[in-house]
């Protein structure tokens, strides 16, 4: 059976109601945040001012995306526990951020990743090298994102091939969904800065968890709060029996009778966990938001609010991931949408209608189609900052006017560099459409774990790393991740590839560059170090003293 | 947004030459000491407990699918595991932070924006 298909006009208007309502409420929002963005530590930093739990909320927003709220519910309702797998590899990374990044970066840096990367080194290579991966990272995350608005505006409105609402049809509603998500982020950045963004993510993460919360509590009740039935009723719906509740559905699968495919395929789920474990701490968008609170104390806080507020998200999905395959089935998810991103929504459907009829049923998924793209706008928001951030502070001030650019120069420049990135993206996204984007987040991540990581930590830790180091650690790690991908059977080869079947320039075996691309990158930082004879103590020693201290660091600004 | 000080109004401004001189105080040694002692055991610990999870999900799947009661199999407490580790380890390290390095940290700061004397 087709839930969302059956959807009524009232469910649409109702659905396309509290979405409007989300809108001009954050909207609001930005433009009170924007009358208070007077320099350049409120635009990138929000003043600093914000408290740990604030930024713990935004934090968690930055986080949740449509690819961990639909995404993951998505893989555990068709593939069961490997989508559990994947939140696992997500969560756990945020200790690599706790203990090592989120304090000492709070102390060294000012609004950018490059901030402390070229705190002892030349800061022209760095910078240049930094914005390149920033951009790189954010532009693959943001254009994932965001080719999921568009198909899901046209799924969760319900409407189908042939069907308009509103006057639009599937495609033209799915472009609508793109340039609407792409104009808001522009206005979320552009008009409000890291302070309207930050605010925007703290409601956005409330929507999102209170929605997740809602229907896992009702999922649970239709099991009398019983997690083993449930998980019974999923294994049993899915034709799968007891190997759905068990990892190799879709990691790692054994091929039978091919044992060279097998053991790819077990080292691509280890690619897969490496770039996931080691990724989030080199996420930009996610640095930057240490910078936000006035101390080293905070950034640690923030990241405890954040991983508590992750970590219980991830345990809803969970939840809904198999309350979908047991109650949606995985013929009705596969049958609104292959890849299983629907999977929640119509679980909303569902579960709303066996609690309190059809008009529950409405009610529900519109809450959760709400919360989905509060999820969608809360991510490419962060991501457009991060890249506006990165491109005004370090390429335009830092490299292009080498430092001698003002404080109001800066802001306007990110401004213009936020509706920049945010119409690229726009057609970009536009374009790619019809191609199976899905590999981009993996892939932001291992660029992040491959590139950024790895000169982050040497820069923090290792006395004798330099310039040449910092560099080639950067390109090295992009290009070994990026590279490899594109040798990889996701850009060719196969029917499920990129370029489709009919090219075919795949020699490397995984999906994952990360197990490759990680210790390349880490190795290029450490050979390009030792190559060159530049060393600077005293500098290292300044940085190693302001990071553990917090002397001489950047302090929130009181207005 | 009202910002809170973390003391009453904002320390004098201090140089990079006065951070430098820090790094090799017996202080600064002993305070770097009391992070790595946490972070490294700690960071070592959780990587490794980690990487054994994805090692079982790829290699042990029969232990895995150990039913150990109603449908609940080893797969899933041991993931639930890699949840209660990373809460508890968050809430040690903030513990430890507390009570054995912010104190000193604070002290250094002041004391290099200060200088020894004023306290």
């Amino acid at each position: 059976m087709n839930l969302l298909a059956q959807q009524t006009e009232a469910g649409r208007t109702l659905t396309f109601a509290l979405f409007l309502l989300m809108v001009a409420g954050t909207v609001a929002i930005t433009v009170w945040a924007g009358k208070r963005t007077r320099n350049a530590t409120d635009f990138h930093s929000g003043g600093r001012g914000f408290k740990p739990w604030q930024n713990g909320f935004a934090i968690a927003s930055d986080y949740m995306s449509a690819a961990s709220f639909l995404g993951i519910a998505g893989i555990i309702a068709l593939s069961g526990y490997d989508g559990f797998l994947y939140s696992i590899g997500f969560l756990v990374a945020w200790l690599v951020a706790l203990l090592l990044v989120a304090e000492l970066l709070r102390n060294s840096g000012r609004f950018t990743m490059a901030d402390v990367l070229s705190f002892r080194m030349r800061q022209r290579p760095v910078r240049t090298a930094a914005a390149v991966s920033t951009m790189s990272v954010s532009i693959f995350y943001l254009l994932a994102q965001m080719v999921g608005a568009g198909a899901l505006i046209a799924l969760l409105l319900g409407i189908k091939e042939g069907e308009t609402f509103l006057g639009m049809n599937a495609e033209v509603a799915a472009n609508m969904g793109i340039v609407l998500v792409g104009l808001l982020m522009i206005l979320y950045v552009a008009l409000g800065g890291m302070k309207g963004t930050t605010w925007v993510q703290i409601v956005q993460a409330v929507m999102l968890l209170g929605g997740a919360a809602l229907l896992a509590v009702l999922v649970l009740a239709e099991y009398g709060f019983n997690i083993s039935n449930l998980l019974g009723d999923a294994a049993s719906s899915s034709g799968l029996g007891s190997a759905f509740l068990e990892p190799g559905q879709r990691y790692g699968v054994e091929i039978p009778g091919d044992p060279t495919q097998t053991m790819w395929n077990k080292l691509d789920l280890i690619s897969l966990g490496l770039a996931l474990v080691l990724g989030t701490a080199g996420l930009p968008h996610i640095l930057i938001r240490f910078y936000t609170v006035p101390d080293a104390k905070s950034a640690r806080k923030s990241v405890n609010w954040g991983i508590g507020l992750i970590g219980s998200f991830y345990l809803l999905t969970l939840v809904l991931g198999f309350g979908a395959a047991a109650m949606v089935g995985a013929e009705a998810i596969t049958a609104q949408n292959p890849a299983g991103n629907t999977a929640a929504p119509q679980l909303a459907q569902e579960a709303g209608e066996a609690f309190g009829g059809s008009t529950m049923g409405a009610v529900l998924l519109a809450v959760i189609a709400s919360a989905a793209f509060a999820a969608i706008l809360s991510t490419v928001a962060g991501l457009v900052i991060a890249s506006s951030s990165s491109l005004a502070h370090d390429l335009y001030n830092s490299v292009i006017r080498r430092g001698a650019a003002t404080d109001r120069e800066e802001v306007v420049v990110a401004k213009i560099a936020a509706i920049g990135v945010g119409v690229v993206a726009i057609v970009l996204a536009i374009f790619a459409q019809t191609l199976n984007v899905a590999f981009l987040v993996a892939l932001a991540f291992a660029v992040a774990a491959s590139a950024n990581l790895p000169t982050l930590l040497l820069s923090l830790f290792w006395k004798r790393f330099n310039t040449a180091g910092a560099v080639a650690g950067i390109y090295g790690g992009l290009i070994a991740a990026v590279g490899l991908v594109v040798f990889s059977p996701v850009f060719s080869g196969t029917e499920r590839s990129l370029l489709g079947e009919g090219v075919d320039i795949a020699w490397f075996p995984m999906s994952n560059p990360g197990l490759v691309s990680i210790p390349l990158g880490l190795i290029c930082a450490v050979v390009g170090t030792l190559m060159s004879s530049e060393s600077r103590p005293d500098r290292f020693a300044t940085l190693q003293v302001r990071a553990l201290t917090g002397a001489g660091s950047e302090r929130a600004v009181s207005h | 947004m009202a910002t809170t000080p973390t003391r009453d109004g904002p320390p004098p401004d201090t140089t990079d030459e006065q951070l430098a001189a820090m790094h090799d105080d017996p202080r600064f040694v002993e305070l770097k000491r009391r992070l790595f002692r946490f972070i490294v055991p700690a960071t070592i610990g959780f990587l490794a407990w980690y990487l054994l999870y994805v090692l079982l999900s790829a290699y042990a799947r029969d232990f895995m699918g150990t039913v150990v009661f109603g449908n609940i199999n080893v797969a899933l407490l041991l993931g639930l595991g890699q949840f209660v580790s990373t809460f508890g380890i968050a809430w040690a390290y903030s513990r430890y932070t507390a009570r054995n390095y912010d104190p000193r940290a604070e002290e250094l700061h002041d004391a290099i924006h200060y200088g020894e004397t004023s306290r």
